[in-house]
């Protein structure tokens, strides 16, 4: 089963990510903060990241950069999930290392979308 | 509106749209013409349909038409025509028509554009390798509206987001305000047409590729057929057909064939090939 981790500092954000996530047979893991994300990480890595931009303790741009800075941490397909929506945030992003890009607020087609884009969408949900 | 108002509603849909709306879809008739009513001042749908039977309108005509039509559409939909498009139809054609650097492709129900601007993107991708070649997109709908939208090209976030990657979405299209809106050298590839498919199109000219997608299935089968018909008559002897991943032409016509190893993509029938034709189908 796919293995996404959720990175957001907002419970909601997290439960509806989680509830879109599962529908499409993922086994989901939540971090409130990048740090905390990172140590979800070390414990296992995941298929995907959905990551937000703005959390306390560690943003989602600083994250990132960790995580790239690591052979393993090349893997997973990374989704910056978040209300900063100007190209050049988008562009940052993508420098960091980025596969894909989510303006909030977004729906379960989205995600859906950029799932399969990034070719991690469990089979049972493929095209 | 009665019984005898709603089928006369449904004749009137299918003479003027080829859309087959069966029996069971007067909510969805309710839903979409309200609005309608309110911009020509029609106090309910009875009246709506007195005023089609009178034929004093040529406006409302249309817009109850384009109110009924399906314009659901977004950027790489269902991805699968698209990855056919890079991976096969562009190397296949590149090769086929090298001595005239020349390709065609149709969007026969474009809507608001995502389709023929997906292609269009994927072409501008790939022009290193086309030097000097001449590309031809032509997109046509039934609805003027919508051919409104796709030429001036804006996108809400929702729209840029169902399928369309970021990195595209950066490289081709300008925030303005909350909209995105498309690079005018994608906008300028391509051609937008008004077309209703249940008449002649004979005038567009032959085609190497022709995206027909999500649109038959509003069709009964014997305009499925008329249209997937002309559609082989206008298509190149190794043209390529994409329909939507529910249609099929199996048991429809003989004139197209499935390619077994690509699932919605179709050719012409060598073998029932039938002479071009020039009449306008007829039901």
């Amino acid at each position: 089963m796919n293995y996404c981790l959720i990175i957001d500092d907002s419970r909601v954000i997290r439960k509806v990510s989680r509830e879109v996530a599962e529908g499409l047979s993922f086994r989901v893991a939540e971090a409130e903060n990048g740090e905390v994300g990172l140590q979800a990480c070390q414990a296992e890595m995941p298929d995907v990241i959905l990551l937000d931009w703005n959390m306390p303790v560690m943003d989602g741009y600083s994250f990132l950069k960790h995580l790239r800075a690591t052979p393993e941490g090349q893997a997973p397909k990374v989704v910056f999930c978040t209300t900063e929506n100007d190209i050049d945030r988008i562009t940052r992003a993508l420098d960091a290392g980025a596969d894909e890009y989510i303006m909030k607020p977004f729906d379960r087609d989205i995600l859906a979308a950029k799932f399969q884009e990034l070719g991690v969408l469990p089979a049972s949900h493929s095209a | 509106m009665t019984e005898a108002e709603f089928d006369a509603l449904r004749a009137f849909l299918k003479t003027r749209s080829g859309l087959a709306l069966s029996p069971d879809k007067r909510y969805l008739v309710e839903s979409r013409l309200s609005s309608v009513c309110t911009r020509f001042k029609i106090d309910s749908l009875s009246h709506l349909v007195r005023e089609i039977r009178a034929g004093r309108s040529v406006a409302l005509e249309k817009a109850t038409v384009e109110a009924m039509t399906t314009n659901e559409t977004f950027f790489f939909r269902d991805k699968g025509p698209f990855d056919l498009f890079q991976d096969v139809l562009l190397p296949k054609y590149l090769k086929e028509r090298a001595s005239t650097r020349r390709l065609r492709i149709w969007c026969a129900a474009a809507s608001t554009g995502q389709e023929p601007y997906s292609l269009a993107m994927l072409l501008k991708e790939a022009a290193p390798r086309m030097p000097g070649w001449h590309i031809d997109i032509v997109a046509s709908d039934i609805s003027t509206e919508v051919l409104e939208k796709a030429k001036a090209g804006f996108y809400n976030q929702f729209e840029v987001q169902r399928g369309l990657p970021i990195r595209l979405l950066v490289k081709y299209f300008t925030q303005v305000g909350d909209q995105w809106q498309i690079a005018p050298e994608i906008r300028a590839m391509v051609d937008y047409r008004y077309l209703n498919l249940i008449e002649d199109f004979n005038r567009l000219g032959q085609f190497d590729i022709v995206y027909c997608r999500n649109v038959l299935i509003y069709f009964d089968p014997n305009l499925k057929a008329d249209v997937l018909r002309r559609i082989a008559n206008i298509m190149a002897p190794d043209g390529s057909l994409l329909l939507g991943a529910s249609e099929t032409v199996l048991g429809v016509t003989d004139a197209l064939t499935l390619d077994p190893a690509h699932r919605g993509l179709y050719s012409k029938n060598a073998a029932s090939a039938a002479p071009k034709m020039f009449a306008v189908g007829g039901r």
